[in-house]
């Protein structure tokens, strides 16, 4: 825990430098003045929450001020803190229904697929489950070569899908791997994918009956990695995974980096999906469960 | 949202429905629509604060030209000063001895290593002898990616383990001087502007061989943190120009304008798609309508006003605006936008959802349908196109033989119509009323 703890602030650290005293103008004033919410405002749409998000949260701290009859400044600050927390939950427990239970990694090119499901595998493995990883990005130029260097460096077996070939083949052929051998979890990485891209997303739909085929049930889960740089589009991004192959969760990758990735509130709301893990570095090690706490620290920090 | 600025400015600008100069509360509740706009167009808040700013100022008393309404011409002002932001786009800079380094910087999958590859495949169709470099030692095989690029393309990737990035840059740009080589295109490693020792390192690199040209390759998916990004990277290296990547998807690429604002280098170069032939020269006026999120329409607004008799189309307008649309409507929508030419290129000018919507669809198949669409609705009675709902199975089947069509396509229409209608009624509700949009 102490750990997970001092990875957040390490991170945040590294945030704080690009931020200056961002808070400062807000909060710096005694009194709350109309000044004061255009600063929120500002500070709000800088960490990219959206219009949409910053409205709300501003109209309901207008409304908590009026109600509670603040006056200083300084109060609205835990008024903030508070309301953006509520807007987002603590991940829920992982469950792993089936042996193997099979989750799917799916995104947007570059946004931290292969590099997550290194992680997720080292993390699985440290609790004791038997891991097999799946390369199934047979597009990407070294894309397989890319996680088959993981899997090596994590001792993790892996199934690795032919270049050019149909990504369904590795994946059926991975699943029936696993269930040889006994594995308790399968982590497919697939190849990025715009959104937008017709052919594409049927391609990962396909991907996703044959799982079914290989597995009655699987995929069990279907995570989709975010790159917290990401700003309006990532609603977008996630409606439509989660439209095509009924995303479960989100994992928010690169959140070491000086994002905030504030669009994940937009996207809790709308799509009423948990954000699970979040991707701090690019090391195996670099993956802690959602911490919504932290992360609204985050978002604020100056 | 951005769909409808167009909808929502002429909707602002038509409650006052007069000519002459633009006010200042004219311009102020424009410049309310366009400031949201950018803003969900990622520009960065405070880039967004000073463009307002700016625009607001030359748009208060401009003239409005008797071509235009008023919201019109607020948007061909934003248009235009936008295009003046985003800037021409500039070639790269290759003179100079030669080799010429050319170096791709940027965060953690913005897509330089693709780029490395497209931008090699590019020069060597101009006539280059290219010379990649794999200065990415980091990444699981982001050796093995540009070597694979490299493979494809037939040109040579300079790697060299235990080397520093430097160091290895040094002596690739010393190979590929005595190899003859006129262009040596140097893949760097994903960073964050805020690490500092690799950051340290692009500015060792740059001192060791000075580049030609410094890219910095970005997501178009970028959000805020863009400006911080590209201030970060500007400090450390000495940027020369910017490539926007991944437009091939529905980000609008705000991101752009942040840049440029604080860089200051142009725009080079444009991303769109996974493959190495997708490389695109950025055309400032096709950006600046993408991120106000409006597809070509100011195109779309001189082709509508040559090809439609003002006078029908505002009577079409009126009548719409009542909530009424009729098949006799639909049909001379159909023929006023075979007069703007193909609908291949009428559907490439749809803005936003719609545009990409259209995209999907064969336009041959597209210019089929609405053939048959004009037979079916001439082959009616005016009291039928008037009001479908009196069309019985018989009258149907009348129609079919008079259209030369089948039952079922004379069904198929009729539904079609309904959504048109329907669609007609919602962007009717969001203040949309630019007929020009719902082609097809
Ligand atoms: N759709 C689309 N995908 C792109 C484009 N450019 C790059 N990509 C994809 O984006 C992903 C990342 O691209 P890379 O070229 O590996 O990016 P990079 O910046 O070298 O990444 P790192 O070296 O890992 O930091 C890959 O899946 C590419 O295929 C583009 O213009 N459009
Ligand atoms: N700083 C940082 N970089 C990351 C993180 N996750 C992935 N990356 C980097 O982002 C780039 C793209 O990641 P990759 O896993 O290849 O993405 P994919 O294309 O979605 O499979 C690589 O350079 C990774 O090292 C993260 O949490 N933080
Ligand atoms: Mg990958
Ligand atoms: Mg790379």
């Amino acid at each position: 825990m102490a750990d997970v703890f001092s990875r957040w602030k390490e991170g945040l650290a590294r945030t704080s430098q690009a931020a200056f005293g961002r808070l400062a103008g807000v909060f710096g004033a005694t009194e709350i003045k109309a000044e004061t919410w255009d600063e929120l405002e500002a500070l709000l749409i800088q960490a990219d929450l959206g219009l949409e998000t910053t409205a709300e949260v501003i109209d309901s701290l207008r409304a908590g001020v009026r109600t509670r009859g603040l006056r200083r400044a300084a109060d609205l600050r835990a008024l903030l803190e508070a309301e953006l927390r509520a807007r987002l939950d603590a991940p829920p427990a992982l469950e792993f229904p089936a042996r193997p239970t099979v989750i799917l990694l799916v995104g947007v090119n570059g946004s931290g697929k292969t590099t997550t499901a290194a992680k997720l595998g080292r993390r699985f493995a440290d609790e004791g489950r038997r891991v097999l990883l799946v390369a199934a990005d047979t597009f990407r130029a070294a894309a397989v070569d890319q996680l088959q260097v993981w899997a090596e460096r994590l001792g993790l077996p892996v199934v690795a899908g032919q270049m050019g070939a149909d990504p369904g083949a590795a994946v059926f052929n991975g699943i029936q791997s696993a269930v040889a051998r006994e594995m308790d979890v399968v982590l497919v990485d697939t190849a990025g994918r715009l959104h937008t891209r017709y052919n594409l997303m049927e391609e990962l739909k396909k991907v996703h009956r044959v799982a079914g085929k290989a597995l009655a049930g699987a995929p069990h889960a279907v995570w989709l990695v975010l790159d917290a740089t990401t700003g309006q589009n990532a609603l977008a991004q996630a409606r439509a995974f989660k439209e095509a192959v009924g995303v479960t969760g989100v994992i928010l990758a690169k959140l070491d980096t000086s994002a905030r990735g504030g669009m994940a509130f937009a996207i809790r709301k709308e799509l009423g999906l948990p954000i699970l893990f979040a991707g701090l570095g690019e090391k195996p090690e670099d993956l802690t469960p959602f911490d919504p706490d932290a992360f609204v620290k985050g978002v604020l920090a100056d | 949202m951005f769909e409808t600025l167009t909808g929502r400015l002429t909707q602002i600008f038509d409650q006052l429905r007069r000519r002459g100069k633009l006010s200042e509360a004219d311009v102020d509740a424009a410049m309310r629509e366009v400031r949201l706009a950018l803003l969900e167009a990622d520009v960065h808040y405070s880039v967004v604060k000073a463009f307002i700013a700016r625009v607001r100022e030359r748009a208060v008393g401009a003239e409005v030209s008797k071509a235009l309404n008023p919201g019109q011409q607020v948007i061909k002002i934003v248009h235009e000063e936008l295009i003046a932001t985003l800037g021409e786009p500039a070639p790269l800079n290759l003179s100079g001895p030669k080799p010429r380094l050319l170096m791709l910087v940027g965060l953690q999958g913005s897509g330089k290593t693709t780029a490395a590859g497209k931008l090699a495949r590019h020069l060597r169709q101009r006539g280059e002898r290219v010379y990649l470099v794999a200065a990415d030692p980091y990444r699981p095989a982001a050796v093995e990616q540009l070597r694979t690029l490299g493979a494809q393309l037939d040109l040579p990737v300079y790697f060299e383990s235990g080397l520093q990035p430097p160091e290895l840059t040094a002596r690739a740009f010393d190979k590929a001087a005595k190899g003859g080589y006129t262009v040596v295109i140097v893949d760097t490693a994903g960073r964050s502007q805020l690490d500092e020792a690799l950051m340290n390192e692009l500015q060792a690199i740059v001192r060791r061989v000075p580049p030609s040209e410094v890219l910095l390759v970005v997501d178009a998916m970028i959000g805020q943190e863009a400006l911080h990004v590209a201030e970060g990277f500007r400090q450390a290296v000495p940027l020369t120009g910017l490539m926007m990547t991944k437009m091939d998807g529905d980000a609008r690429g705000g991101a752009a304008i942040s840049i440029r604002a604080v860089t200051g280098v142009p725009i080079k170069f444009l991303g769109t798609g996974e493959k190495l032939d997708a490389l695109e020269v950025y055309n400032p006026e096709r950006l600046a309508s993408r991120i106000l999120g409006m597809g070509d329409v100011l195109g779309l607004i001189e082709k509508a006003e040559a090809a439609f008799d003002e006078q029908q189309a505002r009577k079409q307008a009126e009548r719409l605006s009542k909530g009424e649309f009729t098949l006799a409507d639909w049909l001379e929508m159909m023929q006023s936008s075979k007069k703007m030419g193909p609908l291949s290129q009428m559907v490439e000018m749809l803005p936003g959802e719609l545009g990409r919507a259209a995209r999907n669809i064969d336009p041959r198949e597209m210019e089929r349908s609405v053939r048959h669409a004009e037979a079916i609705i001439r082959s009616m009675t005016p009291a039928e196109r008037r009001n479908p709902d009196i069309l019985n199975a018989s009258r149907r089947r009348r129609i079919a033989a008079g259209s030369g069509t089948q039952v079922q396509d004379v069904n198929r229409l009729i539904k079609q119509f309904r959504e048109v209608q329907r669609l007609m009624k919602t962007v009717q509700k969001t203040g949309g009323r630019n007929l020009t949009r719902l082609f097809g």
